[in-house]
């Protein structure tokens, strides 16, 4: 396996760190007047996706991580596995288990393409496009003419993802979400 | 080889080149008042600075049996201007220090040196206010020794062999340094710690305060400056560093002119550069003749990229300088 020295740190490389695989999010290059160089970086933990700090002395060096994302299309779960198949025609085919889909469930619809992060061959973790459009199985009847003011109902989607949505909306429509935040973005017009 | 080339512009905007224009102008404005002579040195040597942790770039040089390096800092050149009788002299110059590279260091940057025969520190650090406020600085100095910077940001004395025995214990040291960098603190040794707890607490603490100067720092950071006793007791070097909001802009010293004294640093980095695997660098016979010569100075190198990403109110130096490395 290639070591990386702290001079090539920068963010997004994937290393390991205490014997997990981490992708460092910021590296900052710190040194007193006179006196040792070090670099200060900030990483996250993939498989625990925790934010740590750690110092390293400026020419060190750590293992890089066998660590790879590939955007992948979801096909359907087993009850044990989600499987996912790579869109670069190959039609390789991975299987991720619950905890390295965690929360990106509520996201997860047929034919859509996700970002699957494997280490060492196995899938690690499932992140969702910013953005997926959902239908709504599940809401209060829409309000007519209410389009201009506030005010929300929550909505259960396909997904059993429950969002808040405009008093407007009705159940049976498709609508946009920003997955980063859960939040309702649009009506998607069919 | 960065094959892109969508970066061939400058980094910086045609009002940023105006402002370093204006910048460099006033600096030699400045030191022609106070009759201070520019002057140019090499910035490619045969010899280099032997400090353990400054790296330079060695220079591929066939034709000739010795390396060439580039420069790290014109100090011994300028020295030995001094110990000739230049009187009062000062220098605009590029230096290098590889691997040297983030938002606060670039490998190659403008450098600000300057000598004056006769001065204290205390002259020195009014001259170095004086030119400050000259270039647009405003909120005014303060002054504190290196023990009171970490008294203040971190509680603990760094003198830890102190007579009046208010030094922290090195194992406090240790465990605290350990604790900010999540390095082991068996990997630690006091001075390692020291270095953490300056960049890693003494710091940020500073960023708060403006301006400070940070004096008498322990006598094992003393590189080329004199080692006197303080009023603890303390080995101390006389040497300062300018902070501006916690960002390190300039560092001095009352010059070390005991050639004897000097050649004994110098045998002592190459030694610490060899236990760090690192190549020895060549005693500067010349300087250590001209420091017989050379009389009483204060001197100081100013880092100007960062000074002037300081004054123009950025945060990194890649704001202010037309081709940071990336661009190169």
């Amino acid at each position: 396996m290639a070591n990386y020295s702290t001079n090539e740190f920068k963010s997004g490389l994937k290393v390991m760190l205490d014997g997990d695989p981490c992708s460092i999010i910021d590296n900052e290059f710190v040194k007193p007047g006179k006196g040792q160089a070090f670099n200060r970086v900030k990483y996250r933990n993939l498989k625990t996706g925790r934010v740590g700090e750690k110092t390293f002395k400026s020419g060190d060096s750590v293992e890089s991580a066998d660590v790879i994302d590939l955007d992948m299309e979801y096909l359907y779960t087993d009850g044990e596995f989600f499987h996912f198949m790579m869109t670069d025609g190959s039609f390789e085919q991975h299987a991720a288990d619950a905890k390295a889909v965690g929360d990106t469930t509520k996201w997860l619809k047929e034919q859509d393409v996700y970002t699957v992060t494997l280490y060492n061959g196995t899938p690690l973790s499932v992140s969702p496009p910013n953005f997926v459009e959902l239908e709504i199985v599940e809401t209060d009847p829409g309000v007519r003419g209410d389009t201009a003011q506030g005010g929300s109902k929550p909505a259960r989607l396909s997904t059993d993802a429950v969002v808040s949505v405009p008093l407007f909306i009705e159940q049976g429509e498709v609508i946009r979400v920003d997955t980063r935040t859960s939040e309702y973005v649009s009506r998607v017009k069919s | 080889m960065n094959s892109d080339t969508s970066d061939w512009k400058p980094a910086v905007s045609r009002e940023m080149l105006l402002k370093r224009q204006q910048f460099f102008a006033g600096i030699r404005h400045f030191f022609e008042a106070r009759g201070v002579l520019e002057v140019d040195t090499p910035i490619l040597s045969e010899i280099t600075a032997t400090d353990p942790f400054l790296d330079s770039y060695e220079v591929l040089n066939p034709s000739y049996d010795s390396a060439l390096y580039l420069l790290t800092s014109p100090e011994h050149a300028m020295k030995r201007m001094l110990a000739a009788g230049s009187g009062p002299i000062f220098q605009i110059t590029k230096a290098f220090r590889r691997d040297e590279r983030g938002r606060r260091h670039n490998p190659e940057f403008s450098m600000l040196e300057w000598y004056q025969p006769g001065f204290s520190l205390q002259d020195l650090q009014l001259e170095v206010t004086d030119l400050i406020e000259f270039l647009g600085y405003q909120g005014g100095a303060e002054s504190m020794s290196y023990r009171e910077a970490f008294i203040g940001a971190i509680g603990l004395n760094p003198f830890v062999d102190e007579p009046s025995g208010k030094g922290a214990e090195e194992l406090q040291l240790l465990v605290m340094a350990s604790e900010c960098s999540s390095m082991p603190s068996s990997d630690l040794d006091l001075e390692s710690a020291l270095d953490i707890l300056m960049t890693h607490k003494v710091e940020p603490w500073l960023k708060s305060r403006g301006a400070v100067f940070v004096y008498d720092y322990p006598a094992a950071q003393a590189a080329l400056a004199r080692i006197e006793t303080d009023q603890h007791g303390n080995s101390v070097a006389r040497r300062f560093e300018l902070y501006i909001q916690g960002i390190e802009i300039a560092n001095a010293y009352d010059e070390l002119v005991d050639a004897q004294e000097q050649r004994r640093r110098f045998v002592d980095d190459n030694n610490r550069r060899a236990a760090l695997g690192k190549a020895e660098i060549p005693i500067d016979e010349r300087l250590l003749a001209a420091l017989e010569e050379m009389p009483a100075s204060a001197g100081i190198a100013l880092g100007l990229d960062r000074l002037l990403m300081v004054l123009s109110g950025c945060h990194t130096l890649q704001e202010v300088v037309p081709f940071p490395a990336g661009r190169v």
